[in-house]
């Protein structure tokens, strides 16, 4: 897994979006959400048992399965 | 009969739903807005508790609205559902998209969210580039300035092109004065205006997130690093890996416990009114009737409105506190917390919640399933809630369980049908779930926690009381009508005896009901318990021809053995909970085809889970 996939971004650290690679429902909803190239991403929390991410963008905070959030490559900072 | 007097405005075959959605010299206004944003709040506060569920050209589900006098003028509100994006994909999505392209309106109400308008005024912006006449609130005022947020309401107003205004929906600061801006807009737009094709009409992502960029850059900015230090201190503690699922779990053991400890004698007390009721005015008013009339006007149609009447108290109280648990922010919570387990299930964690109230009650649980906003989801979910093991059922268990076994095998036995219970939801979630696979990822917003207001409670709970009544009434009136006729006909017999429909039915089905050790007798009781599972018990007295409460027990433990009363236990943990539960399914799901799927499903299972109980005991020499 390399360093640019969300999911691999260690807790409480800041990564910015690179880019969005999802089928069309999930970019979507991504964008809609706020998640676009450039703007500042972090974990918060991950749930046990392969369970979802918290993930904080902006003033948004959303929940995200793991499988979906492996299509936000990021830069950590 | 109060029930009947609105009957032209509860079918909802009939269309138009509502005689007032006549559009003749009415304003239009639709409601638009995304998720969180408070835009039901809005609407609640503009409209009332006078609104209602009506049905609109172009679309299939159904919409709430209200109509209302804004300055001198006769208007129509409509709350579209929460949607992020006028291209998207979902059905709120399509939905709002159908509405606005069959439905001319004169005004749309843009609700945002304050503290994130960076991204939600994408939702403005579509709105000017379809050219409908818009009109944005920039709700939850209260908050922005607790996230450090400043807009310029100018800059925006300007840029795109439609006035502007902060409120506060829930708090009502700034409500007067936007109410009577809505007021003046409309005054100006004398003919109604039509979106187009949505989707033709946007322009290209290139020039949108140019010119979104230009809107925040001017009219939005955050002072300082944003940090809500009490959500964040909550979800520290709620959202905990180990504190987090014991708290959750005696969230909803309180929850549990307030609904139905509350709702409990809440629903003793309706009842009493119902029977105290039927003997001061009912009896006296028929009483020169022939028995057999008389019988089906206050057991038959008397005895459905009764029923229809014992579910208000309880989903009264279930959705104030849906209300705080929704509008906390917790639901949300809850998905993250079991979203581990529930995904292999096919379901999610929302699901969870109501499956677990389900075994209060399946039929608020049910309609509570429309928070989650994916069909499949909330299918998946109906077919899951009704085996849910609920206090109707418990009821009849601890009699069969106290007459039929021994004082100290009892709880064990009561034990083994909760496990059956959570079996059958689980293998039914496993072999449903390729048949309504969930389309939409799971990404749901954590808003900040907030506590909802009591006017906002109480509102929720009069809508879903109303919800209720307008489409379950018939149903289950006619269901409880229907069945008493099975019970009472032929007349020249005793009632529920061989000689009766149901008697007859009941021996018809011996072939079947035979291998599962359920007599012609039990199988009348079974019939009973299509209507409600409260009355398995009153059913058998009748059955047995003995007092409930004195010698049913004795006969029933002499009539049949511990093996085919369990048999007997399993087949009504399993089958159809009630008409009533059947009644919101088919009025939820929108189909008959899948209520009745939902009935048939459980039919099979209980079957099956008897057959396979019943075979094995007596195999065993038991």
């Amino acid at each position: 897994m390399s360093l640019s996939e969300l999911s691999a971004l260690p807790l409480g650290t800041t990564a910015s979006i690179l880019g969005i690679r999802a089928e069309s429902v999930l970019e979507q909803r991504l964008q809609a959400l706020g998640f676009r190239a450039g703007r500042e991403i972090s974990i918060v929390r991950k749930a046990w048992l392969g369970g979802p991410l918290h993930i904080r963008i902006g003033t948004t905070e959303v929940i995200m399965r793991r499988r979906d959030a492996r299509a936000i490559q990021v830069q950590p900072a | 009969m109060t029930n009947t007097v609105n009957c032209n405005k509860c079918n909802p075959d009939s269309s138009p739903l509502l005689d007032v959605m006549s559009t003749d010299g009415l304003k239009q206004i639709a409601v638009l807005g995304m998720p969180n944003t408070g835009k039901s709040t809005f609407f609640n506060r503009l409209t009332g508790a006078n609104a209602s569920i009506g049905n609109w050209p172009g679309i299939t589900v159904d919409l709430l609205a209200a109509k209302i006098k804004l300055g001198q003028q006769q208007t129509q509100v409509v709350d579209l559902p929460g949607i992020y994006d006028l291209r998207g994909f979902s059905e709120d999505e399509e939905v709002v998209r159908r509405f606005l392209e069959s439905n001319p309106v004169h005004l749309v109400i843009i609700i945002l969210n304050s503290t994130q308008l960076d991204r939600q005024i994408s939702l403005a912006l579509q709105v000017k580039h379809l050219g409908l006449p818009a009109l944005l609130l920039l709700n939850m005022a209260d908050e922005a300035p607790k996230f450090g947020v400043h807009i310029d309401v100018d800059q925006i107003s300007q840029r795109l092109q439609m006035p502007a205004f902060q409120i506060s929906a829930k708090y009502g600061q700034g409500f007067a004065q936007a109410k009577s801006l809505i007021a003046e807009r409309l005054g100006l737009q004398s003919e109604p205006v039509l979106a187009g094709v949505v989707n033709r009409n946007l322009v290209s992502d290139e020039q949108f997130t140019a010119e979104m960029s230009d809107l925040i850059a001017h009219g939005f900015e955050v002072s300082t690093q944003f940090k809500n230090t009490l959500t964040t201190k909550l979800d520290r503690v709620l959202l905990h890996p180990v504190f987090g699922l014991p708290i959750f779990f005696g969230a909803m053991y309180l929850m549990f416990q307030v609904v139905y400890t509350i709702g409990k004698p809440l629903q003793d007390g309706l009842n009493q009114g119902v029977e105290w009721f039927k003997g001061a005015a009912v009896e006296p008013l028929l009483s020169f009737l022939p028995k057999f009339p008389h019988d089906l006007l206050i057991d038959g149609l008397y005895g459905g409105v009764g029923t229809v009447a014992a579910f208000i108290p309880v989903i009264w109280i279930f959705f104030i506190c849906m209300a705080i648990v929704e509008d906390s922010g917790y639901l949300s919570r809850s998905a993250y917390l079991m979203d581990a387990f529930m995904e292999r299930l096919g379901l999610d964690g929302r699901s969870f919640v109501m499956s677990l109230m389900g075994f209060g009650c399946n039929v608020p649980a049910i309609m509570g399933l429309r928070v989650m906003r994916s069909p499949a989801l909330r299918l998946l979910s109906m077919l899951v809630i009704p085996f849910s093991l609920c206090s109707a059922r418990l009821n009849v268990f601890i009699f069969m369980t106290t007459a039929l076994f021994s004082a100290s095998a009892a709880p064990a036995v009561l034990f083994s049908l909760y496990l059956f219970s959570f079996a059958a939801a689980i293998l039914t979630a496993f072999i449903f779930k390729g048949k309504y696979p969930n389309q939409e990822p799971l990404v749901l917003e954590l808003p900040p926690y907030r506590f909802p207001t009591i006017r906002q409670m109480l509102l929720r709970a009069w809508l879903e009381t109303q919800h209720f009544l307008r489409f379950a009434w018939k149903f289950i009136i006619l269901g409880v009508v229907a069945i008493w006729l099975c019970n009472n006909l032929p007349q020249n017999v005793e009632p529920a005896s061989a000689g009766t429909i149901s008697g007859m039915i009941g021996n018809f089905l011996q072939p079947v009901l035979a291998p599962v050790g359920i007599s012609p007798k039990l199988s009348v009781a079974l019939i009973f318990g299509f209507i409600a599972k409260e009355i398995v018990l009153g059913g058998l007295a009748v059955i047995y021809a003995v007092k409930e409460d004195t010698g049913l027990a004795g006969v029933i433990a002499k009539d049949i053995d511990w093996v085919q009363a369990y048999s007997f236990m399993l087949f009504t943990l399993l089958y159809v909970p009630c008409l009533s539960t059947v009644a919101v399914i088919k009025a939820e799901s929108k189909s008959s085809k899948f209520a009745l799927l939902a009935v048939v499903w459980s039919l099979g299972l209980a079957w099956a889970a008897s057959f396979v109980f019943y075979q094995g005991a007596r195999a065993l020499g038991y």
